[in-house]
C-alpha cells in the first residue's frame, strides 16, 4: 500500500506574527517555519499505519517553495520513505488541489491523508477539493481511523458539531485529520541523520499542465484591533447592562 | 519610547559554520520534547528533590540518553558529532535545572569505561540495561579525602579468591541514591596512580551504605555518599586490566569538559536572554530597566562574554572532532565558561532585582548552579594548574 501525506511549510505559532506595511501579506524575514501541526498528525497516522500493516510505502508531499524541503525533510525524519516538493509560488487552494490530482494520478496511492487545515490561512479546503475532483470518497476532521480485515475499506470516526460521526467507505480515499487523532512523534536524531540519504523528487508545478491561475485574490490584511484596557463597573446591575447592551453576550 | 524586541536564545546566538541542517532539525526535536516532558515540572521535581524514574524510560525512548553509544547496545552514534552534542548542551540547559539532567544523562560518566574497557560478557549486560532507562549507572571516584588527586584514593579492594572484598567511602557521587551499578574507583595495588584499578560494583550487594547529601543546587538530583563496608564483589567485575584503572578516568576527561563547557555557557546565555526580557519588562523611575543605561550595558557586557565563550567552545569542539586531544584548552575553555556562567548568573540577578531572590525562576536557580559548574568535573584551580602543566611550565 501507498500513503501520500501532505505536508506544507507555515510560520511556527509561536512566533509573533506582523502584517507588512502595505498590507499585502506578513512580515517573513526572521520568521521561524515549521510543518503544519495537522499535516504532523497525518504523518503520524501514516506511520502508524506502516508499523501495524508492514508493507507500506509513505509519502511526504510538499506544494511550495524550495524552502519548503525543510518541512519535507522532518517528515523523512519523523518516517516517511521519501518526499516530493512541487515547486510552486503561492498556489492557492484550488490550485494545490489541482496538483495533488496530478501526483495521486502519477503515484496511485490507497490513501491521501492530509491535515485538516493549515494553521497559516485556516482555509480548509484542499482535502475536500481533492476528494471531488478525484471523485473519491472523503472523511474529513477524523479522530480515529479502523482498517477493515481485507484492508479494502476503513472506518472513521469524525469530529463534528453534535458529536462523533462514524463512517465506512472502500479505499481508495481522501481522510483529512483533526488534533486528536493521535500525538505526532518527535525526530530522533538517527532519523534525522537518515533523512538526509531518503530520496526527495522536486517538480516544477508548471510542468504538470495544471491551471494555476488564482482564483482566491488577497485584497488586504490587517492586524486585529489591539486590546483596550477594560473598565470597572459600580454595581452586577451595571455589569450586566453592559454585558447585554455593549458587549452583547447576555 | 522604545520598543520591545524578542531577545531570545536564537537570536542572541552567532551564525556558526559547524552547524548544518541535520543539527538544527536535532535543535528543534530537542527543544519540543524538553518542553513537554521536562520544563512544565522543573518547579515540582526541584522542590521535591527528585524526578520521577519514569523519566529514565522517555530519555531512552526519544533517544536522548542513547546518544553517543555503540548501537549494538542499544545506542545511537550514527551520524553523530560533537555540535550535536553541543546543541544538546544548550537546550537542556535553557531549562535551567542542571540537577535533573545530572543524574537524568548521568550514565554518560559511568558507561563510557565499561564500554571501552568491559569485559564483552559486562558489556551486554549493563550497557543495553542502562540504555533502555531500566538500569542507573553511577561513576565513584571522588571520595571524602581525594578528589581530583584520584592517586590518594584510599577505597581498598583486597583478593580473596575470585572476589574482592571492598572497603572505603565514594563522595558527591552525581546519581548515586538510585543508581543500580557504580563503575568505582578502587586501590588494588601499592600507592598512587599505579594501583588504582576501576571495579564495577552492583549496589543492591550487602555492605553498600548510601546518604542523600543535601545541596545548595542541583536540588532534583540525587547525590550521594556512598559507604562500602567489606563489600564483596567478583573479579570477573573488574573493568579493564587490574591497577590500569586510570586508563579508564582519564577516558571521560575531553568529553565530560567540552560537556560541561557547553552546558556552562548555555547557562550563560539563559540568564543573559533572562534578564534581557525582564529589563523590557520591569518600569522603574518611569522607563524601562532596558532603558537606564546601567542596565543596558549589564545585558551588552553579558552577550560579549557569552559569545566570546562560544567561539572558543566550538572551536574546540572542532578541534577534537578533528582528532586533536587539545587538553589544555579544553580545561581553559571550562574555567572560561564557568567564569561566563558565573558573570552572568550575577549580572542577570541584579537585573532581576528582589524578584530574582525569589525561589522559582531560572535565574535564580542558575545561580544556585554555578558553583557545581565550576568546581564539578575539575576545579577552575585544577583546570589551570593543568593548562600550565600542558603549556610546560
Amino acid at each position: 500500500m501507498k500513503i501520500l501525506v501532505t505536508v506544507k511549510r507555515v510560520p511556527d505559532p509561536e512566533s509573533s506574527i506582523k502584517v507588512n506595511p502595505e498590507g499585502t501579506g506578513i512580515v517573513e524575514s526572521g520568521l521561524k517555519w515549521v510543518v503544519n501541526p495537522f499535516d504532523e498528525i497525518a504523518i503520524e497516522e501514516a506511520l502508524r499505519i506502516k508499523e501495524a500493516q508492514g508493507d507500506v510505502e509513505v509519502v511526504v508531499v510538499s506544494v511550495g517553495v524550495s524552502e519548503s524541503q525543510e518541512q519535507l525533510r522532518t517528515g523523512l525524519a519523523m518516517g516517511a520513505d521519501r518526499a516530493i516538493l512541487v515547486k510552486a509560488d503561492r498556489p492557492d487552494t484550488a490550485a494545490v488541489a489541482k496538483i495533488l490530482v496530478k501526483l495521486v494520478e502519477k503515484e496511485q496511492p490507497t490513501l491521501v491523508i492530509l491535515g485538516k487545515q493549515a494553521i497559516d490561512d485556516d482555509s480548509n479546503e484542499v482535502g475536500q477539493m481533492l476528494a471531488h475532483l478525484l471523485g473519491w470518497p472523503q472523511a474529513t476532521f477524523i479522530s480515529k481511523l479502523t482498517f477493515a480485515g481485507d484492508k479494502a475499506s476503513v472506518e472513521c470516526i469524525r469530529e463534528v458539531d453534535g458529536g462523533m460521526e462514524t463512517i465506512a467507505f472502500a479505499l481508495p480515499a481522501i481522510i483529512t485529520a483533526d488534533l486528536r487523532l493521535n500525538e505526532p512523534r518527535y525526530a530522533s536524531l538517527p532519523g534525522i541523520m537518515k533523512a538526509r540519504k531518503k530520496p526527495m523528487e522536486e517538480i516544477d508545478a508548471a510542468s504538470l499542465g495544471v491551471d494555476l491561475t488564482p482564483r482566491v485574490r488577497i485584497k488586504k490584511m490587517a492586524p486585529p484591533p489591539a486590546r483596550t484596557a477594560g473598565r470597572k463597573v459600580e454595581s452586577v446591575d451595571e455589569l450586566i447592562n453592559a454585558l447585554q447592551t455593549e458587549a452583547k453576550v447576555m | 519610547m522604545p520598543k520591545n524586541s524578542l531577545i531570545d536564545f536564537d537570536s542572541t546566538k552567532p551564525n556558526s559554520p559547524f552547524y548544518n541542517e541535520s543539527h538544527r532539525q536535532w535543535r528543534d526535536s530537542l527543544r519540543r520534547w524538553l518542553a513537554k516532558e521536562i520544563a512544565p515540572y522543573v518547579e515540582e521535581w526541584e522542590e521535591a528533590e527528585e524526578f520521577p524514574l519514569s523519566l529514565y524510560k522517555k530519555a531512552s525512548e526519544f533517544g536522548l540518553s542513547r546518544l553517543n553509544y555503540p548501537e549494538q547496545y542499544g545506542g545511537l552514534d550514527s551520524g553523530f558529532d560533537r555540535f550535536h552534542a553541543i546543541v544538546t548542551a544548550e537546550e537542556t540547559s535553557q531549562i535551567g535545572a542542571g540537577g535533573i539532567f545530572a543524574s537524568l544523562l548521568v550514565h554518560g560518566i559511568g558507561l563510557p569505561p565499561i564500554i571501552a574497557l568491559g569485559t564483552q560478557e559486562m558489556k551486554e549486560r549493563i550497557a543495553p540495561a542502562v540504555l533502555t532507562g531500566d538500569k542507573r549507572i553511577c561513576l565513584g571516584i571522588t571520595e571524602p579525602d581525594a578528589g581530583s588527586d584520584v592517586a590518594n584514593i584510599k577505597t581498598r579492594a583486597e583478593r580473596d579468591g575470585d572476589d574482592f572484598i571492598v572497603r572505603g567511602s565514594k563522595m558527591f557521587i552525581t546519581g548515586g541514591m538510585r543508581a543500580d551499578y557504580m563503575t568505582t574507583a578502587v586501590r588494588t595495588g601499592g600507592p598512587g596512580m599505579s594501583g588504582i584499578s576501576l571495579l564495577l560494583i552492583e549496589l543492591d550487594r550487602p555492605g553498600v551504605a548510601r546518604t542523600k547529601l543535601k545541596k545548595q543546587g542541583w536540588w532534583a538530583s540525587d547525590t550521594a555518599a556512598v559507604y562500602l563496608d567489606e563489600v564483596r564483589v567478583p573479579v570477573s567485575n573488574l573493568i579493564g586490566p587490574e591497577n590500569q584503572g586510570f586508563l579508564g578516568i582519564v577516558l571521560n576527561f575531553n568529553g565530560e569538559r567540552l560537556a560541561m563547557a557547553a552546558s556552562a555557557v548555555g547557562y550563560a546565555r539563559t540568564c543573559l536572554v533572562e534578564a534581557a526580557r525582564y529589563a523590557q519588562e520591569r518600569q522603574t523611575f518611569g522607563k524601562r530597566l532596558a532603558d537606564h543605561q546601567v542596565i543596558r550595558h549589564k545585558i551588552a557586557e553579558m552577550q560579549r562574554q557569552v559569545n566570546a565563550t562560544q567561539a572558543y567552545l566550538e572551536i574546540c569542539a572542532w578541534r577534537v572532532q578533528e582528532g586533536e586531544s587539545p587538553i589544555a584548552d579544553l580545561a581553559l575553555l571550562k574555567v572560561q565558561a564557568t567564569l561566563t556562567m558565573e558573570f552572568c548568573a550575577r549580572e542577570a540577578m541584579q537585573v532581576f532585582g528582589g524578584a530574582g531572590y525569589l525561589r522559582g525562576n531560572k535565574v535564580e536557580r542558575i545561580y544556585r548552579e554555578v558553583r557545581v559548574n565550576a568546581i564539578g568535573g575539575g576545579s577552575e584551580e585544577i583546570m589551570r594548574d593543568l593548562a600550565a602543566r600542558q603549556m610546560g611550565l
